[in-house]
């Protein structure tokens, strides 16, 4: 190394992060507010657990950006092993909150596994692309890949914590971005839509539109091109409707009903605002209320009420919404905007395989992680428990985010070395 | 080259579709601010304290008593003995569980009251123990107090607003008190003061947690004004007093101010009576008693033929109209034929001769009755004109019509006139003899004890008055009425002759008993014949005890008028009473006892059975 790392450090990049966990505190403190809180090193608050939480990150940020970038490909596999058997510990040692078995106990802290699971199987997937070897479109690489991704999400969901195994989707966007198939993305939305079309509609009328549909793009295709046959859409139909009664199968009896109504909600089966729409609905009045300049620092009467649950945690976004408004709410999507994409673009000049893959997925997490918990605080995508990056109260997905921006920031000062 | 772009346009697009979301739930749809503010901020008002009300000398009459609920949030109670506590608050133990039930049913999280209206007294003995039953405290109300009950009639009471209250005044809303009668009612807007607002902020449950922004929106609330009376609360505890056991009214008023000193009504009632948990059962029950009617006013709603009082008013006019002089003189021979066949009876012996002065003392029916026929026929150029000037002299004496005073119940009384006659005997079918019997105050008029005491009090003022009122003042001083001086009709120095008749009548006349040793009292006894209708049969009961009366003579302090139903004649009952009260208003003390302890023990209440008794009785016995 010619120079220090100081000097090649991505400080753009440093100042966002800064920002975002600034807004964080600020807003956690906001959401926690009552008359014995009045400083934020009041450890036995969630305010001043979360500040303690940011020092250790940044803590362990600066040993991370003092390691050698060649550090963390072997680290990879070790690190993905002790994250698998955290998660499957907590069977044993975890502690259960409100239902799901996510949390070991620290002595007054609490560790998710599930959060620092993301950070591992980032590095993990970036180990295993970057193999000499490995080629997507090899159905080797592929189920390796499937592995990888499919261990720590099954283990999630045993706990249950539907949520957070939904986050591994993220690692779509590096392999997207390393060339898999087009086609397993358009699979993956028609997945989607026969998903949704079955929970919609009774199973029945659900099967008779997955037909039509198969028919109407079979005759479209036929008047265009009359040599096309018929066996491949019969097969896609047989298939279409198993999925459909599977889905259907394990909606009703597999799903617990607290994951049935979530998901109820957002395809708009449900409107009872007092039951489990309650939610979405105060987080909405919360938000809308706050109109362009929002009600300040403290004065929001939604927050301050306690009308909109868990919303130092997963609904942080509506106290930002009320209390900062229109401004507040658009300075935080900038804000992730631009780290997101400042990510990115240093992720594509990378020279490093295994660092562009570590990078992307970085990336590809915090914007899952911000459509889903923003998209679902402004009631357009379903209720899922997952925490806003670097905001919302929470120390291990504090820590977890920060290594991530850490360990990408290791990365991009050295994306020019060819090692 | 798209797998390259697909996650910065895929982040670009959400960040797209979430300003545009911010953008149409904050900026362009406003239901949601209400529905926040609906959510968690909460309207209270605050109510000021309601004004005491004081007498003339600044002794309490009305102030506020605190009354203590006992509340509980079902969700804070802890394990207790239902029975001890059920003792505590002197309630049975299954009412209380009743309470508790009832009280779970409408929310666990918000205050129920279980016993409401606990007095002061019994809240010092629960306050030392409450701490023993987790989830129950007591509440602080306000609710008047009387700590001297009496004027019930001038005060009035407070009770709750119904819902046509509501509609008339937006200032109220549900539960909240206003003035029903007497004081309370003409200055409810003095008294009640001005509410003020206090925003707070709720969280999910409805509970308060604090103020709304720090209070930057709450309203201050202004205090109710204190008011002053006009009344001296001795003189009207005197008068209610002499009063007790008979019916009737007594009002008295400062000529030379118009402040009524004391307005009695009997029978009254205690005004404690009105407050608190039984006053719908107390207020049922005077309510209803149309017998002894203790809400009718008989100061200001009862209205009597004067008798013999007006005679003074006539002779008054027939002064100022010329059509007599001091020395006018005419003969009674026990009464008198004023038509044929038709005989006034007088209690002159046969062939008096007499004057003006002696006309007045010996309350003579035959000088009336000529110095009355003298204003009608003379007065004017026909007998419509000589009753038209009469009426409009009367008219200036505050007869016959409000007199404007601040208490909100009061009857005109009625004075006629020409076309009055006119219509009932067809014109000209009348003449002055057909309405003789206006001369000595019975005929077709009518009056209410405080005009009597008003026309006094110009007779005293010689010549004016101020309209009688109640209020002195405001104790910090902002409200001030100006009371301007009424002439009469009458020039002022045709009143001291009939002052020097009244002031004979209680020297040597009718009224010797209403004497008081070193002060000019001047008066006029009166007694009223009055008819009732008992199943449908014109009945003639006992008459009225009625007199009039001013004193000092020279340097008027008091003006009185003393109504007694049926009290057989003026002598008996009304003058007495005037005369102690106003020996005790001059004097601070009575010193005829004898005349005190007869007033006081004396009662009709015999008189007042006769019609209902079934029997024949006797009147004037």
């Amino acid at each position: 190394m010619n120079n220090s790392i100081l000097y090649r450090l991505d400080w753009w990049l440093v100042l966002l992060y800064l920002l975002l966990v600034t807004v964080g505190i600020t807003n956690v403190y906001s959401a926690t507010y009552n008359d014995t809180l009045n400083s934020i090193f009041d450890f036995s608050q969630p305010v001043g657990k979360q500040f303690l939480f940011f020092l250790v990150s940044v803590f362990l940020g600066i040993i991370v950006l003092s390691l050698n970038v060649k550090f963390f490909e072997h680290f990879a596999n070790v690190s993905y092993f002790i994250s698998i058997l955290l998660l499957a510990g907590l069977f044993l040692f975890g502690k259960t909150v409100s239902g799901a078995t996510s949390w070991y106990n620290l002595g007054g802290f609490s560790l998710q596994p599930s959060e620092i699971a993301k950070l591992f199987t980032g590095l993990m997937i970036a180990g295993l692309l970057s193999k000499f070897q490995s080629d997507l479109k090899s159905i080797r690489t592929l189920f390796k890949v499937a592995c990888c991704l499919f261990i720590p999400a099954i283990l999630i969901v045993l706990q249950p914590d539907p949520g957070s195994a939904l986050v591994f989707l993220a690692f779509f966007f590096p392999l997207f971005r390393e060339g898999l198939n087009y086609s397993y993305f358009l699979i993956f939305l028609s997945l989607l839509a026969l998903f949704l079309i079955t929970l919609s509609f009774q199973i029945f009328i659900a099967i008779g539109i997955i037909c039509f549909l198969i028919f109407v793009v079979f005759f479209i295709l036929k008047r265009l091109n009359s040599k096309i046959k018929v066996w491949p859409f019969l097969l896609v139909l047989v298939l279409s409707v198993g999925y459909a009664l599977s889905v259907d199968y394990i909606f009703n009896n597999v799903f617990e009903q607290r994951h049935r109504d979530r998901i109820n909600i957002v395809i708009g089966k449900e409107v009872d605002t007092r039951g489990v729409g309650y939610n979405i609905n105060q987080s909405k009045i919360a938000i809308g209320s706050g109109g362009f300049m929002g009600k300040g620092f403290l004065e929001g009467t939604q927050t301050k009420g306690g009308f909109v649950p868990e919303q130092h945690t997963d609904y942080i976004f509506s106290t930002i919404g009320e209390e900062w408004g229109f401004l507040g709410g658009f300075f935080v999507i900038l804000l992730f905007c631009f780290l997101i994409l400042r990510i990115v673009i240093s992720a594509e000049r990378q020279n490093s395989k295994f660092r562009r893959v570590f990078s992307y997925s970085v990336a590809g997490l915090i914007f899952l992680h911000f459509f889903v918990n923003v998209g679902m605080t402004l009631g357009i995508v379903p209720t899922i428990g997952i925490p806003l990056p670097f905001i919302s109260y929470g120390g291990s997905s504090l820590l977890a985010f920060s290594i991530m921006i850490f360990i990408h920031l290791n990365f991009d000062a050295n994306r020019l070395n060819d090692w | 080259m798209i797998k390259k772009f697909f996650l910065p346009a895929m982040t670009l697009l959400t960040a797209l579709l979430f300003v545009g979301r911010l953008i149409s739930l904050q900026l362009l749809n406003s239901s949601y601010k209400l529905l926040s503010d609906g959510n968690a901020v909460i309207e209270k008002e605050i109510y000021p304290e309601r004004g005491y009300i004081y007498d003339r000398k600044n002794k309490l009459l009305v102030s506020n008593q605190p009354v203590y609920d006992l509340m509980t949030i079902p969700e804070n109670i802890a394990p207790f003995d239902t029975l001890n506590l059920a003792n505590l608050v002197n309630i049975s133990k299954s009412e209380l569980k009743d309470k508790l039930v009832a009280a779970k049913r409408f929310s666990i999280k918000l205050p129920s009251v279980v016993v409401s209206q606990i007095s002061k007294e019994r809240n010092a003995i629960i306050q030392e123990k409450i701490w023993k039953y987790e989830g129950f405290y007591l509440q602080k109300k306000s609710l008047r107090e009387y700590p001297n009950p009496i004027a019930a009639n001038v005060l009035g009471y407070i009770s709750e607003v119904n819902k046509n209250d509501m509609s008339k005044d937006g200032y109220y809303s549900l539960g909240e008190l206003t003035g029903r009668q007497g004081v309370e009612r003409y200055y409810e807007d003095l008294l009640r003061g001005v509410k003020g607002k206090k925003f707070l902020q709720k969280d999910r449950f409805n509970r308060i947690i604090g103020p709304y922004e720090d209070g930057v929106y709450d309203v201050k609330s202004k205090g109710g004004k204190n008011l002053i009376l006009t009344l001296d609360s001795e003189l009207q505890e005197y008068g209610e007093l002499l009063l007790q056991n008979k019916r009737g009214g007594i009002v008295a008023i400062e000529p030379k101010t118009g402040e009524v000193l004391s307005l009695v009504s009997a029978p009254s009632y205690d005004p404690n009576l009105l407050v608190g948990r039984m006053r719908s059962k107390h207020y049922r029950e005077l309510a209803i008693d149309s017998i002894s009617k203790p809400l009718f006013d008989r100061g200001l709603q009862a209205q009597y033929a004067p008798g013999s009082p007006f005679k003074t008013l006539n002779a008054l006019i027939a002064l100022q109209e010329g059509v007599i002089d001091s020395n006018t003189t005419y003969r009674c021979d026990h009464g008198h034929y004023y038509a044929r066949g038709v005989f006034m009876d007088c209690h002159c012996s046969y062939g008096t001769k007499n004057n003006l002065l002696s006309g007045i003392y010996k309350s003579c029916n035959t000088y009336f009755a000529n110095v009355y026929r003298k204003i009608i026929d003379e007065a004017g150029d026909s007998i419509e004109e000589g009753m038209n000037k009469w009426n409009k002299h009367l008219k200036s004496f505050g007869l016959g019509d409000y007199l404007g005073y601040d208490l909100p119940v009061g009857k005109k009384g009625f004075i006629p006139d020409a076309s009055y006659y006119d219509y009932w005997y067809e014109k000209g079918g009348w003449k002055s003899a057909t309405v003789v019997s206006n001369a000595i105050g019975q005929g077709e008029i009518l009056t209410t004890p405080i005009q009597m005491a008003n026309f006094t009090a110009t007779i005293a003022n010689r010549g004016y008055f101020i309209k009688p009122h109640f209020l002195k003042t405001v104790s910090d001083g902002t409200y001030q009425v100006l009371h301007e001086k009424k002439k009469t009709a009458i020039d002022s120095l045709h009143f001291e002759t009939v002052i020097e008749g009244m002031h004979q009548v209680v020297e040597r006349g009718t009224a010797r008993i209403a004497r008081i040793p070193g002060i000019d009292v001047c008066g006029k006894t009166g007694t009223v014949e009055n008819f009732i209708k008992i199943e449908g049969v014109k009945t003639q009961l006992t008459d009225h005890s009625m007199f009039i009366a001013f004193a000092p003579k020279n340097d008027p302090k008091i003006a009185i008028a003393v109504f007694v139903e049926n009290g057989y004649w003026g002598g008996r009952w009304a003058a007495p009473i005037a005369s102690l009260l106003i020996e005790k208003y001059l004097t601070g003390e009575v010193k005829r006892k004898w005349l005190e302890t007869r007033m006081l023990n004396g009662s009709l209440l015999a008189e007042y059975e006769k019609p209902f008794s079934g029997q024949p009785f006797i009147i004037n016995e």
